[in-house]
């Protein structure tokens, strides 16, 4: 799927652009998203490997396997299928947790770990096994409580009061996020 | 609700060296061993983020989307969905940066508390750039093998979007 959508935007996008857009343009495009790319993962990198020391702390120290026991009780029923001492269960925790708080990439190199973690568990290791498609769809659907960077943006633009879309994004969440792992269950289910 | 965000991770980091401390693991050669594993997942993700960079900037400059957005503008006027929100709507599973960007020109266009700032608002806190982090995480773990992450993925998104205008209208 990714290997079609990845083929599409870029034949989709370069033919356009030679058809009717501004092929001068292109070039730049072409040769400066490596760089961007190159930027990207410049930030990230200290922030992946920061955090990649402090957790391995707290994985050796059984710290990360009593936060998973917190919430191992209601994890497990989402995640049916991982072991139940499994470690993805805290990195799946901790990555939440800083998701919700609006950490974004303090929540990126848990995520990474707990995928680390599931495809240790996952017979075949070339497919996405059912645990981790949960975990990206509740990943990705966003349970954001406070969204800090959005925040911060209506307080530039002299917002009223900057604050009073956390409840339309908590609700708006909730929608997606029981959309989404609804539909994660039946199409799960239809496999076996 | 900031301060607390705020706080969240000197005390996690805190608790997390405390901890290790009382049970008296080496800290120091831990926090080292744990820093070079994260050298190489950022190693091993730094082609899936270059893949999709690359993509999704041709893609986002090429103006399709625009154009395809154009030809639906009667309809969404008359169904009273602000045409302004489309782009935004498009580009929020693809690029974070993107959709802020969008995001932005709303608010210096219609400002923050209107309806199309306070429903950009919405959508950008309550969804995710679902089409990069699978990338980036698959990518990481090298699953080419997806199956339905995407397509639940974004089904997710759709559902988030359309919540988000309903209930920008009923709650302000």
């Amino acid at each position: 799927m990714i290997n079609k959508l990845w083929g599409f935007f870029i034949i989709a996008g370069i033919s356009f652009t030679l058809l009717f857009g501004e092929f001068s343009g292109l070039n730049d495009t072409i040769l400066n998203s490596a760089t961007d790319g190159v930027k990207m993962i410049m930030d990230l990198l200290p922030i992946i490997v920061l955090w990649s020391g402090i957790m391995k702390i707290a994985e050796n120290s059984g710290l990360l396997y009593k936060i998973g026991n917190l919430v191992r009780p209601l994890l497990s029923k989402l995640f049916p299928s991982l072991k139940k001492d499994s470690k993805a269960l805290g990195y799946i925790t901790s990555n939440i947790v800083a998701n919700a708080m609006g950490l974004g990439s303090a929540a990126t190199p848990f995520g990474l770990k707990a995928m680390e973690e599931m495809q240790k568990e996952n017979k075949n290791k070339e497919e996405a096994s059912d645990a981790m498609i949960t975990f990206l769809v509740l990943n990705t659907s966003g349970v954001t409580i406070v969204p800090t960077t959005v925040i911060a943006l209506r307080m530039m633009y002299h917002s009223q009061n900057p604050e009073e879309i956390i409840i339309s994004a908590i609700l708006a969440t909730l929608c997606s996020s029981i959309a989404g792992l609804s539909l994660d269950y039946i199409r799960r289910r239809k496999k076996k | 609700m900031n301060t607390i965000s705020k706080m969240i991770i000197p005390l996690f980091v805190l608790f997390v060296i405390f901890y290790g401390y009382r049970k008296k693991i080496m800290i120091y050669d831990t926090f080292l061993e744990g820093a070079k594993e994260g050298l190489i997942t950022v190693f091993h993700i730094f082609p899936a983020i270059l893949a999709m960079v690359f993509a999704i900037n041709i893609f986002l400059n090429s103006h399709l989307l625009e154009k395809i957005f154009s030809l639906f503008i009667p309809f969404f006027n008359k169904i009273n969905i602000p045409v302004e929100i489309l782009p935004m709507a498009f580009v929020r599973p693809i690029s974070g940066t993107a959709s802020l960007a969008i995001m932005n020109t709303i608010f210096a266009n219609f400002g923050p508390d209107s309806f199309v700032g306070r429903l950009a608002s919405t959508i950008q806190g309550c969804t995710d750039t679902t089409i990069y982090v699978l990338a980036l995480y698959f990518g990481s773990i090298k699953i080419n093998k997806t199956r339905y992450a995407l397509t639940t993925g974004l089904f997710a998104d759709l559902i988030g979007i359309i919540a988000s205008f309903i209930i920008v209208h009923l709650i302000f």
